[in-house]
């Protein structure tokens, strides 16, 4: 157990304790050492089972917009990009922040679990960083691996290692920015074709199997009712018959979060068919950079999002192609 | 033998209801023409159309979709088509970002005073569209005849 593990569960126990929080939000331990999931602790026994490791990827803030609405306060632990989420849920008036303990943790990447098997090492039961390097110890063994290798790709191209709207932060050590530029692969994508692009999409999103993860952990999809429940939506309930429906899918979903997504990256880390959905949303976000100023939805929590907002000078929809977006 | 048949492509046009379903309206009393493969789709105000309404468009057959509202400054509920305009320019980009012909989208701005404006832009539009062909890549195939 690490210092950092210590002290937030030490923190979480007397939250309870104290009865400040009624309950605290977290991730527990899974059946494996890289499967802790997001849970609900009410009392000092169950934090027993709280973990957190290189594999607590989750983003714990889509929770609070259930839990806010119980009686009692909730403490809930949110690493860095977890807090833009929950800053903007509150902007949205979707979470009663009154009702949160919102505690900012440290955070120097989490690790893929995919990527660690790719490299051919299973049943992993450990993996403890030093820095540069991560130790993963497997049935079989240990081994070092370089981390930046084993990072999730939402951790590569992390976006800010703020910790914004928080009521208080554990954090021990520096935090480490992140090693690439998020805009880097939507910039070589804008490179290719037209053609190119649309062979590019098309062979990802045929892989997609509408199992909706993307959708349901994203904090910024928070309907109550989606339009792609709606039978009527022309979107098949399971795999899709044909690939316009995977191209609508796709398109609305980052249409809907586009402006509000505060590139979590969550969407890309569930995805089972690995399709890289950050480059959908990330390329709405470079635009709005582009055309109507640098914005960072979360960053606070109240203000306009850009596409419920204008200016006289816009510009127009015929010339974005050209507008210095296609640079 | 094989019939060569001429592609005609259908266009939907999304107009508002204060200004460019006017200046169609215009456009026809003045007797000036536009291609009879332009659906037009009345709307209260351009920010009525959702970007579902537009992909549903491509999904049913259209080759291009135009979207026509009031001159910024102009919307009849004051601030409408400023909003279209933002989002059209996002949803356009991000469409040929997926690889779909930028041409095939367009949104222009016609009052109800300009029916040979109105008239000039269909044309325009539906001879862009006659060039660039039948729309292949936003289409669900099983709407398609053959
Ligand atoms: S679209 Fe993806 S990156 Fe954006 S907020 Fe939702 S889950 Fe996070
Ligand atoms: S998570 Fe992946 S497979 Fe599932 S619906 Fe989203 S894109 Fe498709």
């Amino acid at each position: 157990m690490t210092d950092l593990e210590n002290k937030i569960i030490e923190r979480a126990e007397n939250l309870l304790e104290s009865g400040e929080a009624a309950r605290v939000v977290g991730w527990k331990k899974g059946e494996f050492y890289f499967d802790p999931s997001p849970a609900e602790f009410d009392s000092k026994e169950q934090l027993r089972d709280f973990v957190y490791n290189g594999f607590c990827g989750a983003n714990l803030s889509k929770y609070l917009i259930q839990v806010s609405k119980k009686p009692g306060k909730t403490a809930v632990f949110l690493k860095p990009c977890d807090t833009f989420s929950l800053n903007q849920l509150v902007k949205e008036h979707r979470v009663n922040r009154d009702n949160i303990i919102a505690i900012g943790i440290e955070c120097n990447g989490k690790l893929d679990i995919e990527k660690i098997k790719e490299k051919g090492v299973s049943a992993v039961t450990e993996a403890s960083e030093t820095g540069k390097e991560v130790t993963v110890s497997s049935l079989y063994g240990k081994s070092v691996m370089n981390k930046e290798d084993i990072l999730l790709i939402k951790c590569l191209t992390c976006k800010s290692k703020k910790l914004v709207g928080v009521d208080e932060t554990i954090v021990l050590g520096e935090m480490e920015e992140a090693p690439s530029d998020r805009f880097e692969e939507v910039e070589k994508l804008e490179k290719m074709t037209e053609a190119e692009r649309f062979a590019f999409w098309k062979s990802q999103l045929s892989k997609c199997i509408r199992c909706n993860a993307c959708r349901n952990v994203c904090p910024a999809c928070s309907c109550v009712k989606c339009v792609f429940d709606n039978p009527q939506s022309g979107v098949a309930a399971k795999a899709n018959d044909d690939e316009f429906e995977e191209q609508l899918f796709h398109i609305i979903r980052a249409f809907h979060v586009s402006g509000r997504c505060t590139d979590c990256g969550e969407c890309s880390r569930v995805c089972p068919q690995r399709i890289p959905l950050h480059l959908l949303n990330r390329k709405f976000i470079k635009d709005i950079n582009t055309c109507y100023g640098e914005y960072q939805a979360g960053e606070a929590a109240d203000g306009k999002t850009p596409l419920t907002d204008y200016t006289v000078g816009d510009v127009e929809p015929n010339d974005v192609f050209n507008a210095g977006v296609r640079k | 033998m094989q019939e060569i048949k001429e592609f005609v492509p259908n266009i939907v046009a999304f107009c508002c209801n204060w200004c460019s379903y006017a200046g169609a309206d215009l456009a026809g009393s003045g007797r000036l023409s536009y291609p009879a493969n332009v659906k037009i789709i009345r709307v209260p105000c351009s920010c009525r159309v959702n970007p579902m309404f537009i992909l549903k468009a491509f999904q049913r057959g259209a080759d291009g979709v135009i979207l026509c509202g009031c001159h910024p400054g102009d919307c009849h509920y004051v601030t409408g088509n400023y909003y279209t305009r933002r989002r059209m320019a996002m949803l356009f980009d991000f469409l040929n970002y997926m690889g779909i012909e930028k041409e095939r989208t367009r949104v222009e701005w016609v009052s109800a005073a300009e029916g040979a404006r109105f008239s000039q832009v269909m044309n325009d539009f539906v001879k862009k569209i006659t060039e660039l062909g039948e729309n292949r890549r936003i289409t669900d195939l099983r709407v398609k005849e053959k």
